[in-house]
């Protein structure tokens, strides 16, 4: 049971007329492995949420546990926190700052304590998981780069801290499609490796094909818990929740809508194009 | 977050105070400043006092939040006190002890001098309580407006001060994101001694300018796309003029200055 | 005649090796009245011919020409300005004032509209992407749709003929992009001639006219239809298509005859039901 949220409230600016409940009571477990998806409206709670499980807001009540231990107590190792939980924010290229991409990959790691021979390793193996050439790379300047470039590296500077669980808030926003579909397909194949994923994003496609589990918030609430296909097969609380669902599953619900035989839970474009090519019958 | 409080922190509100011209208020605040100079005898000083409670009373502000802007210099206010209390030379002398030395006029200069501090801080506190931060630009632009014969760039500087004003919330919210996004990676802001500390600011300093270069740039691609010029040939979509009450409140203060120069 | 008419443009972004340009011959015309959607990839030059339209950047080769004036030109630099509205990717960086409604009034202000018809401009321009209720707010206090629309409120009070709108919902959530569209929407509804450039084939759709931009160059112009039914395009210019299309392009490679393509949703479900 690596990540345990005990009745996590948290409360902005208490005692001022701006008060506000960005997160209220809580609860959540999340096991190794897992690639989980965050979603909700803006101003859910979802960057709160993951502020609080990184440590790097302190509830206001409640607990955040991290293999049992909870992370707000006196003399809980930070250190360790950080080696454990990865996070990158959004428009993480914004936090580039040193002189060269390797410095900037290389700063977490050196913050852990890492030797410098390690250190190497782990920045070749991050910059080979964002395609980015160590040897052509290395030496730039991070402000050199395009737009894409810098966030591959803001992202690399967050895997060589080879962390076991990866939390990533709107990593797509603001790239065209081709990015997307390279960043996801990193993302996927760390997971394979083991690495637990906590996904916020509002593109509910990507989830359906990649999530294996979703979790909604709605006023800084959990509202729904389940896996993919049964999240999303709640259409009318989530349009009323303000989010959409997967194009997929809207064909299909149409689809349904109209008599035709479309088994539920059809989330994945591969999927439905099966039932699809069913329903008309094979080949015309 | 602390992007709710605007500059000089400005209470909105409707009242007579707030609703004075900006212009006149700048220089009303000038006059009350030398007026609290003028004041010499308990009758002068008195008058300042019924004056500010007056503003205050008119202002409908509450005095609790006014007394928050001494606040901060307390702290001035108390050492000028207990430095004339004890070290003022000459006068009756009530008793001494050691370096120490209380006397009549020790005590009565000391009393004096507070007073005169608490009334500056809460004649210019008034200014900033009862005047938005734009209205104060728009009012300092205006006067200025004559050193412009001497090519001073007064324009310029009144549009530096709007687009600051306007990105510092901004800034201060990215300044947040930044400093939660470093200490993700193992950085730490709060921890070591004063070089560390300060080499420690690196990771958020460098990509705060970065940052805000970037914006400069753009905002100036979009003023640009909007014709933006400079000063020559700008109209303002909001004219300031005078009325009746800023030619009454100017009237008060001028009475006031011709009594305190009687010798009060 | 054409609003803005770009003949044979190259432009290419000073550095040490000019190996290849942002934007190599480009022509392209835009009609009074007229919906054009400029996509494709980040790279592809569509972000760079946006500020060749309103004279921010002028043609290393070729020219631009707005109404027919040369943005060349210096002598008609604000006029085409004025003609041109431009609203920008970044939300932030577009608002220059402390309140929504001196923000709006901004443009009106550098043109030397008189005080009192300014002030109307402004009111019409908030009530036309329905901020009007935020007139007195802080701009940092809004939400990205929000920042948005009292920026593209701050174009309109300058009447521009023609709006250019670089990535307006790059940066916005699902619920700011709705808003920021439908504002484009009823904005050409009611006669404004827009260019919309995104990365976004969904977005696309509103436009009458698409344009596929690769490369630096133009290498696919036509009707959304026309576009998105041709997978060849879409694929070469790095762009991907939404899942509605894309299924109807694997069952129609597959074989099975499903008529046009279908631009929608319920297009596509009317087609599978027929």
């Amino acid at each position: 049971m690596p990540i345990e949220l005990e009745n996590l409230t948290y409360t902005y600016m208490p005692g001022t007329p701006f008060e506000a409940r960005a997160v209220d009571d809580l609860s959540l477990k999340i096991e190794d492995g897992e690639f989980l998806g965050i979603i909700g409206h803006t101003g859910s709670g979802k960057t709160t949420m993951i502020g609080l499980i990184a440590g790097l807001l302190k509830p206001t009540s409640g607990r955040v546990l991290i293999d049992g231990e909870d992370i707000a107590a006196k003399g809980y190792d930070r250190k360790k926190l950080r080696r454990k939980i990865g996070v990158v924010f959004q428009y993480p290229e914004h936090q580039l700052f040193e002189e060269t991409v390797y410095k900037d990959i290389a700063f977490g790691p050196g913050k852990l304590g890492i030797s410098e021979a390690e250190t190497e390793e782990r920045v070749r193996y991050a910059m080979e998981l964002m395609e980015l050439d160590f040897d052509s790379v290395k030496n730039l300047s991070p402000f050199e780069l395009s737009g894409g470039q810098k966030r591959r590296v803001a992202i690399a500077g967050v895997l060589a801290m080879k962390p076991s669980v990866l939390i990533l808030d709107e990593p797509v926003a603001g790239l065209d499609p081709a990015g997307r579909i390279h960043l996801m397909n990193m993302i996927r194949r760390l997971n394979r490796e083991g690495v637990t994923i906590l996904l916020i994003t509002h593109s509910m496609d990507d989830l359906a094909e990649n999530a294996r589990r979703v979790v909604v918030l709605k006023g800084s609430r959990l509202l729904m818990d389940g896996t993919p296909a049964e999240v999303f097969a709640r259409r009318e609380e989530l349009t009323a929740a303000s989010l959409d669902v997967p194009c997929v599953a809207e064909i299909a619900a149409k689809l349904r809508a109209r008599g035709k035989d479309i088994p539920p839970g059809i989330i994945r474009l591969d999927d439905l194009q099966r039932c699809v090519e069913d329903m008309l019958g094979g080949r015309p | 977050m602390i992007k709710n409080i605007t500059l000089g922190q400005y209470f909105p509100g409707n009242s007579v105070i707030h609703r004075l011209d900006a212009r006149m208020k700048l220089v009303l605040v000038i006059a009350v400043i030398v007026l609290v100079f003028m004041a010499r005898t308990v009758i002068g000083n008195a008058v300042v006092l019924a004056f500010l409670a007056a503003v205050i009373i008119m202002s409908r502000i509450s005095v609790k939040f006014v007394l928050r802007g001494i606040k901060p210099l307390w702290f001035i206010i108390l050492l000028t006190f207990v430095l004339n209390v004890f070290f003022h030379q000459g006068g009756n002398e009530l008793f001494s002890w050691w370096i120490l030395r209380v006397s009549e006029e020790g005590l009565i200069s000391a009393v004096r001098l507070a007073a005169r501090l608490i009334f500056l801080i809460t004649a210019t506190t008034m200014l900033t309580l009862t005047t938005s931060p734009i209205s104060l630009t728009d009012g300092l632009e205006s006067l200025m407006k004559p050193l412009k014969a001497v090519r001073f760039p007064v324009h310029e500087l009144a549009m530096m001060m709007t687009i600051a004003m306007r990105f510092i919330p901004t800034l201060i919210e990215e300044t947040d994101k930044i400093m939660k996004a470093q200490t993700a990676r193992g950085a730490e802001f709060d921890s070591g001694n004063v070089i560390k500390r300060a080499t420690g600011m690196v990771p958020l300093l460098v990509p705060l300018f970065v940052s805000a270069f970037r914006r400069a740039d753009e905002l100036a691609f979009a003023m640009e796309s909007r014709c933006y010029h400079g000063g020559e040939g700008r109209t303002r979509m909001k004219v300031m003029h005078l009325a009746g009450r800023d030619w009454a409140a100017a009237a008060v203060v001028a009475a006031l200055i011709v009594f305190m120069a009687f010798g009060f | 005649m054409a609003v803005i008419e770009a003949k044979d443009v190259t432009y290419a972004y000073a550095s040490e090796d000019n190996i290849s340009p942002a934007l190599w011959n480009v022509t392209l015309s835009i009609e009074p009245g007229e919906f054009v959607a400029i996509i494709g990839h980040n790279g592809s030059g569509k972000s760079t011919l946006a500020k060749l339209l309103n004279g921010l950047y002028t043609p290393a080769s070729g020219q631009v020409a707005v109404k027919g004036m040369d943005t060349k030109d210096e002598r008609h630099v604000w006029d085409i300005r004025r003609t041109v509205g431009m609203v920008f990717q970044n939300p932030d960086n577009q608002l220059v004032a402390t309140v929504v409604e001196e923000d709006v009034a901004f443009g009106p202000e550098n043109l030397g509209v008189p005080p009192e018809e300014i002030r109307q401009r402004v009111d019409e321009a908030l009530e036309q992407v329905n901020m009007s209720a935020f007139k007195e707010h802080a701009p940092h206090m809004l939400s990205g749709g929000q920042k948005q629309r009292v920026a593209i409120a701050g174009v309109l009070a300058m009447h521009p003929e023609i709006i250019v709108f670089d990535e307006p919902t790059a940066m916005l959530d699902p619920e700011g992009r709705d808003e920021v569209l439908a504002a484009i929407r009823d904005l050409n509804s009611k006669g404004k001639t827009i260019v919309l450039i995104t990365h976004y084939m969904e977005e696309s759709l509103l436009a009458d006219r698409v344009v596929v931009m690769t490369g630096g160059q133009i290498t696919a112009t036509g009707t959304p239809r026309e576009i998105f039914a041709d997978e060849a395009v879409l694929k070469h210019a790095g762009l991907t298509a939404p899942p509605h299309i894309e299924l109807y392009h694997r069952l129609t490679n597959k074989g099975y005859d499903l008529g046009e393509c279908p631009l929608t949703v319920d297009e596509l479900v009317d087609k599978l039901c027929r």
